[in-house]
């Protein structure tokens, strides 16, 4: 199959765009609490999975099945973070990894043992089926439909840290969660808010990337680098590092993968470890 | 403050408990001649997470990514097997060699940074050997592995037999001769100053202690012993799959590591038993509830039994103890 050059870079926008969506949660939190999460994959397969019962046995439309996806798995994080997470934020990040390692097996067993451990069928409404032509060059309508989506989300992100109390609130909080605290901002509240957004854009995420990366119980560990892979590069903690990175990542795997096939999932981890030697600090400043 | 076991100073004789430990493992194939098996991988697999030990218990170094000195060593011992050096004493060497060569080269960037990028660095490590593993297929065998390995006898005497008796004693001879390295290793001045530059990196350089160098030479020794340890895989087994760089190998050492207790030599040993013979037992019912367990194991060990067994074991001891000193 021949596609052209701006066809793949549009994929590989989209793809960066999905992958922003499931890991701008786990930036957030890691830049806020210093939380090495391996679990956050988890909250995006909880959401493609409820928009799959919902769709398959529910018979909910696609479009609302997405709300859904973002409330439960926002409500498994909110309950999470009170019950355990917030328990752990004082550990080393040993504990913390080991933690979210256990956490994250339950889940990939818990789902084969619900849903079984083939991959999910999806079937997209009509109208999202197709290809238009847009100055020359054939873009999938579904892919046009995440990135518009994603555009608009990541618009609202960044109204609501920038232009919101509870986004002073946040910044604030992440620049020095002491201090804040001195001030009289609720951190933990701060911390249990944004950490059930997180695992709520990541279930919204994972809702929406059931086309593009399928899924099935193992998807919390496939994608686990992908989304770690995206915090390192951009900076824990930065909306803008996050979307760069995401996209970068994007661009790289889908042209990766079309015009390099023989090299597989090299490029990425290639891609990885070099962005490492060259901002071995990227890191740490986005964490201060 | 941290889920290691309560540092001892150096003391270089044998505790009548370690004693006890190694005469039991010599004499488990006395009483278990059915698992002789199961026996040496559990040896090999303990070999493995001294190596982790040596790193997280004693340096401080989180790795996700151990199996990539594992994989090294295991290609290494299986290729020369393969192509005509069946001796498994000098295979054993060189995946030393090479296990070392990739722990020396990615410690540049493997033993710097925080923790987080430390776990990043060395899990994308161990990554892309496996990719590059799988597209090497030509040479490794790919997906199907690495078969047809000619291991000549132990010693020119003694053939791997299919019951498993030669490498259950290889295995162990080759563990306990690495363990009193090791052994040695943590007890010496060198030893110590990993001790200090875990428990505080900023203040070791005040004390004249090169840091970095320090971590790269441990990070070698460990790969060095990994690599031994996926090489005796390799001979013992007489087959090489692409998991022995697989994420989940190195995600259960971990696991194992902390299982047993970390900082203390013996807890890998008992936490690659524990988890062996509980994964034997669990996923021969079913994998996926073999998983949950693991998981539930996993969170419960973070919120209730820090330190494992030796550590709990260690506790309980001072405790008793203290108070009969008291």
């Amino acid at each position: 199959m021949f596609t052209s050059l701006p066809g793949v870079l549009f994929d590989g926008v989209a793809y960066g765009s999905l992958l922003f969506l499931m890991s701008i949660g786990l930036s957030v939190t890691m830049g806020l609490m210093r939380f090495i999460n391996l679990a956050h994959g988890a909250f995006a397969m909880l959401g493609g999975y409820v928009c799959v019962v919902g769709m398959a046995r529910l018979g909910v439309p696609f479009l609302a099945t997405l709300p859904l996806a973002f409330l439960a798995a926002a409500a498994a994080g909110a309950v999470l973070e009170r019950a355990l997470y917030r328990r752990l934020y004082r550990r080393g990040p040993l504990d913390q990894v080991l933690f979210s390692l256990g956490l994250t097996l339950m889940s990939v067993a818990g789902a084969t043992y619900v849903w079984g451990s083939g991959q999910q069928p999806m079937h997209l409404p009509g109208f999202l089926l197709g290809q238009v032509r847009v100055l020359g060059v054939d873009l999938g309508i579904y892919r046009l439909f995440l990135v518009a989506l994603v555009a608009t989300i990541t618009a609202a992100l960044v109204l609501l840290v920038r232009r919101t109390r509870f986004g002073a609130r946040l910044r604030a909080s992440v620049d020095d969660a002491q201090a804040s605290a001195g001030l009289g901002i609720d951190v933990t509240r701060v911390f249990s808010v944004t950490f059930a957004l997180g695992s709520g854009l990541a279930g919204l995420g994972g809702a929406l990337a059931i086309d593009v990366l399928g899924l099935d119980p193992t998807f919390p560990l496939k994608y686990l680098v992908y989304f770690l892979l995206v915090v390192v590069v951009g900076g824990a903690g930065s909306i803008a590092g996050t979307l760069a990175a995401s996209l970068l990542l994007g661009l790289f795997d889908v042209s990766g993968k079309y015009y390099v096939p023989a090299a597989g999932a090299f490029v990425i981890y290639a891609l990885m470890v070099v962005l490492l030697l060259l901002f071995p600090g990227g890191l740490r400043r986005g964490a201060r | 403050m941290s889920g290691f076991a309560a540092v001892r100073l150096p003391d270089a004789r044998w505790h009548p408990a370690e004693v006890a430990f190694w005469v039991a493992l010599a004499a488990a194939p006395f009483v278990f001649p059915g698992h002789l098996v199961l026996g040496s991988q559990v040896l090999i697999t303990g070999l493995f997470a001294l190596s982790l030990d040596l790193i997280l218990g004693y340096a401080g170094i989180v790795s996700l990514g151990h199996a990539a000195m594992f994989g090294a060593g295991a290609y290494t011992a299986g290729l020369l097997a393969r192509h005509g050096w069946g001796e498994p004493l000098s295979g054993l060497a060189a995946a030393a060699v090479a296990g070392a060569a990739i722990a020396w080269a990615t410690s540049f960037i493997a033993v710097r940074g925080g923790d987080l990028t430390r776990l990043m660095v060395t899990l994308g490590i161990g990554l892309m050997l496996y990719e590059a593993a799988n597209q090497a297929a030509r040479v490794t065998g790919g997906v199907d592995g690495l078969s047809d390995m000619a291991v000549r006898d132990l010693l020119g005497v003694f053939p791997f037999d299919l019951a498993g008796r030669t490498a259950y004693v290889y295995s162990f001879a080759v563990l306990f001769a690495v363990f009193l390295v090791c052994r040695r290793i943590v007890r010496s001045p060198f030893g110590l100053s990993l001790r200090g530059i875990r428990d505080g990196a900023r203040r070791m350089p005040a004390l004249g202690s090169p840091v970095r160098r320090r971590l790269i030479a441990i990070y070698s020794v460990s790969g060095a012993i990994a690599g031994i340890a996926g090489a005796l895989l390799a001979q013992t087994t007489q087959f090489v799959g692409l998991e022995v760089l697989g994420f989940a190998r190195s995600a259960d050492l971990l696991v194992m590591l902390v299982l047993g207790g970390a900082g203390w030599l013996y807890g890998g040993l008992i936490g690659a038993a524990l988890f062996m013979v509980a994964q034997n037992q669990l996923s021969s019912m079913n994998p996926v509830y073999w998983q949950f367990w693991l998981g539930l194991l996993l969170v419960a060990m973070v919120f209730v039994a820090r330190g494992g067994v030796v550590g709990a074991i260690g506790l309980a001891r001072e405790r008793i103890l203290g108070r009969a000193a008291r």
